[in-house]
């Protein structure tokens, strides 16, 4: 049986949760042990802040890309070429 | 009316032999098929050659072209489909790897009873989130961190906030399990969370 005193300090079920929430939807019980948890717990309180604040930058990051300017270079486009109208 | 359907037929060729052809598709597409790749798998090699793969099979399919949509827009779905098969195969190879070593990577983040592992409990950053959503450094350390992750949760990542792909969709592509994905996205968040602390405090 769970206990409460089990979901206190169960903080890897509780992180497990935070991330799962921010992709889907948890079911009940699920979401009362994550807030349960966070209410005694201010270690997952900071994880949960600093997970959402992760994605958001990441998503950033790798949106913003500085490859924007990458290009093929000229002997790999011949080889290409030349491939290509091999092929044809 | 029969000379009217004889110019619809002759025109709709016309567009089709327009809309392919794969003597040009070189100096048109390569260099955006290739940053749409590299964007992806952070490899130049890799990316160099998930672009021959991508001419390669589109030549193979050119029967298969309807001109429903655009050249480009056909050549990267064939891309993308490239790159997730990369993309499972590095799942496949992740999931064996942990499976034969049998090591529980994460294990060292908790105690046996699930509570943080207090040399690695989470500490402020310091830094209210508008800040460090436009701190550069900031930044640049969450990069450093995600070049550190294990080539499998890149893609991950990739999928989840490039492609916005809901957690069924990766899981298919990816042949995971629901629950082996959930494992994944936890471990892989709690990894990138401890190296930002460790490297910005």
């Amino acid at each position: 049986m769970i206990t409460k005193r089990k979901i206190r300090t169960d903080c890897e079920k509780a992180t497990f949760l935070i991330e799962k929430r921010q992709m889907t939807k948890l079911t009940a019980y699920e979401y009362f042990y994550m807030k349960f948890h966070l209410t005694f717990c201010s270690m997952c309180r900071i994880f949960q802040k600093q997970s959402k604040l992760i994605t958001q930058i990441t998503k950033k990051i790798l949106h913003l890309s500085d490859k924007s300017k990458f290009k093929l270079d000229e002997k790999f486009k011949e080889q290409l070429q030349a491939l290509i109208e091999k092929k044809l | 009316m029969n000379s009217k359907l004889e110019d619809k037929e002759i025109h709709g060729e016309s567009i089709n032999r327009r809309a392919v052809d794969p003597h040009l598709w070189v100096s048109r597409y390569a260099d955006y098929l290739y940053r749409y790749a590299l964007e992806r798998v952070q490899s130049e090699e890799l990316a160099k050659d998930l672009v021959q793969e991508t001419f390669l099979s589109a030549l193979e399919k050119l029967m298969d072209f309807e001109g429903r949509s655009s050249e480009k827009t056909w050549l990267i779905a064939i891309l993308k489909n490239k790159i997730y098969d990369n993309f499972r195969g590095k799942a496949a190879a992740f999931i064996h790897s942990n499976a034969q070593t049998g090591i529980d990577q994460e294990r060292v983040f908790f105690n046996d009873d699930g509570h943080w592992n207090l040399k690695y409990r989470p500490l402020a950053f310091g830094l209210e989130d508008p800040d460090a959503i436009g701190n550069k450094e900031f930044h640049n350390i969450l990069q450093k961190c995600l070049d550190k992750l294990p080539a499998m949760w890149l893609a991950v990542f990739v999928m989840r906030y490039m492609e916005d792909e809901k957690a069924q969709v990766i899981c298919k592509e990816l042949k995971v399990t629901a629950s082996n994905f959930w494992v994944i996205i936890h471990r892989a968040k709690v990894n990138l969370r401890e190296c930002l602390q460790k490297n910005w405090r």
